[in-house]
């Protein structure tokens, strides 16, 4: 294909490769965060780690939007969408995340009206086609999905659509950070932020990482070598002992972000004081709920919600993945009872999620390679 | 849902500003533009578009970027790509 070649060429990625270990101090060792489950989805697939020294370590983050949903959110959808005359909406990567009795797919096929949309914009339809129906979309995502459920919403209340409401889930990327960085158990160097949350938010609301505790951040695209690129740009930082939050993928995300989608998420929905994350516990000020001036749309409102709470199974350490502190297949059920096909935890449910990307790339990689062999081994 | 994807407009909505058609793999469908920040995109411009949202303009070479990546994340973005087909936002 034309163009996409100047991202993927080998030889323009051995020598960024060149200029990571010509960066890198001897003996060190680095362990670099990225936050986005596409980027995981990346360096899997092209089996970036094979392009970088021994020291530099990668770390799956929790930006996978379907992959931190706890279970007790999905009983509560599923709550909700049992009451009479409910038709319930998701996306399609939430259809097969398990709650505690089974997924939305489950469900569906037991008489639970549960329909897969690929916009919030179609729930409005099927709201206008069912006008005795309550419709109730499930909003999940980080910031690049959260403006596309507020301007369904000021759509709704437009055009005066009254059967429609949203049952908010959307999180925020950067206290999910911080939650990392102020986790005892976790040592990181510096990240690699995440391009689409980015387009939105833009670069500014990251400054805290490298003001407050001192780590580089750096925007970073999808290809192999925006995000060899950006590795090397945070390791470039961290030589020469300096902390900033850099862009490099600014072919699309702009350092302001896009005001126009903030705006439209500012005037629908408000931060909520806590909010659970699969994983990662209870984490202050992360996720949005709708404003007041918008209650007449919000699904906790309109339906009584039980406000369920599940511990995630036993077996399943899709927390520790989430925070980096196990590698995918160091958990145990890797593989064996959690597969794809059958998934226990989240984490193996998205194409984004770490577990799935290792199970269908891992055997490609570095550590993988090593650990099964025994020995010092590389695929180049 | 998480996958943005390019998409090249096709027309614009004589009636309705927010919307445009755009061309994403083959499949025409109708996205929601009013959340771009620039100027409105023109036909043969480029869009990257989430859950049926365009929230930046990007050009041909991006696309044709965002595209490769799409193609090699697979079933995921097959599956996106028939959710779309099913998508019919008026």
């Amino acid at each position: 294909m034309r163009f996409v070649d100047e991202y993927r060429d080998a030889d323009a990625a051995r020598q960024v490769a060149a200029g990571i270990a010509a960066t890198v101090t001897p003996g060190r060792q680095y362990r670099l965060m990225e936050v986005c489950g596409g980027h995981t989805h990346t360096i899997y697939k092209h089996g970036l780690e094979d392009y970088l020294p021994e020291t530099v370590t990668l770390v799956h983050g929790p930006g996978c939007p379907v992959c931190v949903i706890p279970m007790g959110r999905v009983d509560d959808a599923m709550h909700i969408a049992r009451q009479p005359d409910v038709i319930m909406t998701s996306f399609g990567d939430l259809m097969r995340v398990p709650g505690s009795h089974g997924s939305f797919l489950d469900a569906n096929a037991e008489g639970t009206d549960i329909r897969m949309v690929y916009s919030p914009l179609d729930s409005l339809r099927i709201a206008k086609a069912n006008p005795d129906r309550q419709i109730v979309f499930m909003a999940i995502g980080f910031e690049t999905t959260t403006p596309s459920t507020a301007l369904t919403v000021r759509r709704a209340a437009a055009e005066g659509i009254e059967n429609f409401s949203v049952f908010c889930n959307h999180v925020l990327v950067n206290p999910a950070i911080r939650a990392i960085l102020d986790d005892p158990d976790q040592r990181l160097d510096g990240f690699i932020g995440p391009g689409h949350v980015s387009c939105v938010i833009g670069c500014e609301p990251y400054r805290f990482i490298a003001e407050q505790y001192g780590r580089p951040i750096v925007v970073s695209g999808f290809e192999p070598l925006d995000i060899l690129r950006s590795i090397h740009l945070v390791l470039r930082q961290l030589a020469e002992g300096r902390c900033e939050v850099e862009n490099q993928y600014t072919r699309v995300v702009p350092w302001h972000g896009n005001p126009r989608a903030l705006a439209a998420i500012d005037e629908v929905m408000t931060v909520r004081p806590t909010f659970e994350w699969r994983g990662l516990g209870t984490i202050a000020g992360s996720a949005m709920r709708m404003r007041d001036e918008y209650a007449a749309f919000d699904a906790e409102r309109r339906f009584d919600v039980p406000g369920i709470r599940v511990a995630d199974p036993k077996a399943c350490q899709c927390g520790e993945v989430l925070k980096g502190v196990l590698k995918p297949w160091e958990c145990k059920v890797f593989g064996t009872a959690c597969t794809p096909e059958t998934p226990i935890g989240t984490c193996m449910v998205s194409a984004e999620g770490a577990c799935a990307a290792y199970y269908n790339y891992g055997r490609f990689t570095r550590s993988r390679v090593r650990e099964a062999a025994g020995l010092e081994m590389s695929r180049r | 849902m998480c996958l943005g994807i390019p998409g090249e407009v096709v027309s614009l909505s004589a009636d309705r500003p927010d919307l445009a058609t755009v061309a994403v793999s083959g499949v025409r469908r109708v996205v929601n533009i009013g959340l771009l920040s620039e100027a409105a995109p023109r036909p043969g411009e480029w869009v990257l578009i989430h859950v049926g949202f365009a929230l930046s303009k990007i050009d041909e070479r991006e696309a044709a970027a965002a595209l490769a990546f799409l193609e090699g994340i697979g079933r995921a973005y097959d599956d996106e790509l028939d959710a779309l087909r099913g998508s019919a936002i008026g």
